[in-house]
């Protein structure tokens, strides 16, 4: 156990500092969930490519660095202590990269991953379907293979990001005949094919940041499948270990969000201390942030020996939404009648960010796998308990 | 940066976890309540045969010289099988601070021979756990650390909720005992001792919360109700699941505190809270949420759950209540010199700023 920094990780994390303090926009960005703000968010992910550093684990020959996940770690520290966009390309670097690193074959690798890193193709997923939320099992859109290629029928809905992105990733069943998590294969369609429609959906907020989308008739090459037919619950699982797990919400977020909260606690104090829950909860806020980024550096140490992440990545995606919620209703209770006031309102004087996370900390609970599946899956697959 | 523990770690922690299987049952522990003592001379001695007792005392002194994090899964053992002897407070608490004040070699040598047990008082007038089994106590006077032979010393027993638990107010003449340390040096190794106990009691409790969620997975696992495992439904395995969380949670503060105590970082003070914090939470959710999936039969006398529940609400107050905890978290986070947030984690550790 050696839990300091090495001379190069040092090193390392003063050059990503002093990138970021040179290219991150000085403004923030608009909304990834409106058409202006998604194309600076694109602008912004070819900046990070072209300074290589849109994803530093990935290999060198896909724009990445080689690095290992401690120093993934460092990276993400420092881009949010920079207060950087968030990346609108999560699906695909976060979630897919790592799949197709695993199950992708050569070509697959070399054709999709750089225009990835580039922000060139933007990635939106695919897995609910009106009667398949939780239940991803009953999934129903069909592929059928026809020569060398997938005829795609049916209908996704919650799917993050489709309005701007170019790309989708999803299962669909191949085999009419299969029942439940048999018969599935995960496939890659462009969203700019003929006979798929996408119909936004507002958000909590207003915006359209997710969409049904209908496919009718869609062709898509055989070259577009990731993994074998009928692989496709196999490889869809390890895309949502990466989602539970590791990557798609590092700790470094939710330390920054516990800082900004200690300060906003500070600043309220007299008005605050009111409320003798407020305090406990800024601490515990502090606490938690903090046994994350522990965990997280414990995990990430072990992966770097070899290890693999395993159903304890389930306890990760309860743990960070349900802290994510609660520091966001924190910071509600502080700023008390002033934290419903949107953040261009004259009143809002600069706190409305607050609100904007506060809304979207509600669906933290609710997406990649609702944290009443993910419980399920600690209570069989961690603890070994009964199946019901 | 390297947040694993080593093979050797490794490798000890499961031969005490086997030893501990065999050697502390709770049908052991439960024969412990009927003894005058309590406790069980003859499984000190083989502890002491195991390099237990001398784990952290210097090789030079018959010891096996190891450190505080070699030590902390150990702890997470004892607490695993609620061992009622004093082996974290003569260990991981008793002999840091004896060697930090220069005590002789030959007691060191008797820790470490199993010949001398301590028991170490948490602050003036606190009672103090396993007076009676213990041949030392190292205890406070007058703002002295004392080191104290049992045989001089009055005890009066003090019940615990605990059956395990033996507690005692202790008087002592004013000439009997031996001043370890006075003035800064005191204040230094109280601080220091304050820290040890509440790491050591975080480990403890780390492993009282893992015992108990076994304890709990197994009992819904067999218990059938409406024909099933009871453990089947979701409400009962959602307790669980909270449990495993706040486990999970609290295992890498626990540990990273052990490093900060062993290298004596600046920020120790607040690594120790923070893990007692997430410790005690830990254990006294898998209490709770331990003795409702045992529905009536948790309420038993019969039930092992108990004997680690107890031990749980017992510790849970033990070397700082996690309201003295909060205070001195509060004292460093909200004050204004104090930088928080990402990257910061490991600062005091690693220059990061």
């Amino acid at each position: 156990m050696e839990l300091a920094y090495t001379v190069d990780q040092q090193a390392f994390r003063q050059e990503v500092r002093s990138w970021m303090q040179a290219n991150v926009p000085a403004k923030p960005l608009q909304s990834f969930d409106t058409a202006e703000g998604f194309q600076q968010h694109r602008e912004w992910e070819k900046t990070m490519n072209d300074g290589r550093w849109g994803m530093v684990t990935w290999p060198e020959e896909f724009g990445g660095r080689g690095l290992d996940l401690i120093q993934w770690l460092i990276f993400e520290e420092e881009y949010y202590r920079a207060s950087a966009p968030t990346r609108v390309n999560q699906n695909g670097i976060f979630l897919l990269a790592p799949t197709l690193m695993e199950y992708g074959s050569d070509e697959q690798k070399a054709r999709i991953l750089p225009k990835m890193a580039t922000g060139e193709e933007v990635w939106a997923q695919g897995w609910s379907e009106p009667n398949a939320g939780s239940d991803m099992a009953a999934i129903r859109s069909s592929a059928e293979l026809r020569g060398d290629e997938y005829i795609i029928n049916g209908q996704k809905t919650w799917s993050t990001r489709a309005v701007f992105a170019d790309w989708l990733f999803g299962m669909f069943r191949t085999d009419p005949g299969s029942k439940r998590h048999h018969g599935l294969t995960f496939i890659l369609v462009p969203l700019n094919a003929e006979g798929i429609t996408v119909r936004p959906i507002p958000q909590l907020d207003g915006l359209p940041g997710f969409a049904e989308i209908f496919f009718d008739n869609v062709k898509v090459s055989i070259n577009n499948r990731l993994g074998g037919e009928g692989e496709g619950w196999k490889v869809a699982m390890a895309t949502a270990g990466f989602e539970r797990g590791l990557m798609l919400r590092s700790p470094a977020r939710f330390q920054e969000t516990a800082r900004r909260l200690v300060d906003l606690y500070r600043a309220n104090q007299e008005s605050a201390d009111q409320d003798p829950a407020i305090r406990e909860a800024v601490l515990s806020a502090y606490v938690q942030a903090e046994a994350y980024t522990l965990t997280t550096y414990q995990t990430a140490s072990r992966l770097n020996q070899g290890g693999k992440i395993g159903p304890e990545s389930s306890t990760n995606k309860v743990f960070w939404s349900e802290l994510d919620q609660m520091m966001h209703s924190t910071a509600m209770a502080i700023l008390g009648a002033r934290a419903e006031l949107l953040p261009h309102a004259p009143a809002a004087q600069g706190v409305g960010h607050w609100l904007d996370g506060f809304l979207f900390a509600q669906s933290g609970p609710i997406y990649a796998g609702t944290n009443e599946i993910q419980r399920n899956i600690i209570a069989e697959r961690m603890l070994g308990m009964p199946r019901a | 940066m390297n947040f694993t523990f080593n093979e050797d770690q490794l490798m000890f922690r499961d031969s005490v976890r086997d030893f501990f299987s065999n050697e502390v049952t709770t049908e052991s522990i439960r024969n412990r309540w009927d003894s005058d003592s309590g406790r069980d001379r003859a499984l000190w001695t083989s502890m002491a045969e195991l390099g237990l007792t001398g784990l952290l005392v210097p090789e030079n002194c018959g010891g096996l010289g190891l450190g505080v994090v070699d030590f902390i899964m150990l702890a997470e053992e004892c607490g695993r099988v609620a061992l009622p002897e004093p082996l974290v407070d003569t260990v991981l608490l008793a002999t840091p601070v004896l060697v930090a004040a220069g005590a002789d070699a030959q007691l060191l040598q008797s820790i470490a021979a199993g010949e001398t047990v301590c028991a170490v008082q948490s602050q003036a007038d606190a009672l103090v756990a396993d007076a009676d089994f213990a041949d030392k106590l190292i205890v406070h006077k007058a703002g002295n650390l004392v080191l104290l032979d049992a045989e001089s010393a009055r005890f009066q027993r003090q019940d615990s909720v605990d059956p395990s638990r033996r507690l005692f107010s202790v008087e002592w003449a004013d000439d009997e005992g031996q001043v370890l340390a006075e003035g800064d040096l005191s204040a230094e190794l109280t601080a220091s001792l304050y820290n040890l106990g509440a790491l050591g009691t975080s480990a403890q409790l780390l492993g009282l919360a893992q015992r108990m969620l076994d304890l709990s997975v197994a009992y819904t696992s067999e218990r059938q109700q409406f024909g099933k495992p009871i453990g089947s439904f979701q409400a009962v395995k959602h307790h669980l699941a909270n449990v495993a969380i706040k486990t999970e949670f609290a295992k890498a503060p626990v540990y990273r505190a052990a490093y900060s105590v062993a290298e004596a970082l600046s920020d120790v003070d607040l690594h120790v809270s923070q893990a007692r914090l997430s410790a005690g939470e830990a254990a006294i959710l898998a209490a709770k949420s331990g003795i409702q999936v045992h529905g009536a039969m948790g309420y038993t006398w019969e039930m092992d759950l108990h004997l680690f529940m107890k031990r749980a609400w017992a510790l849970n107050n033990a070397w700082g209540t996690p309201g003295a905890h909060k205070a001195r978290l509060a004292d460093t986070i909200l004050s204004a010199d104090y930088t928080i947030g990402a990257g910061h984690t490991f600062a005091s550790a690693s220059d990061a700023a």
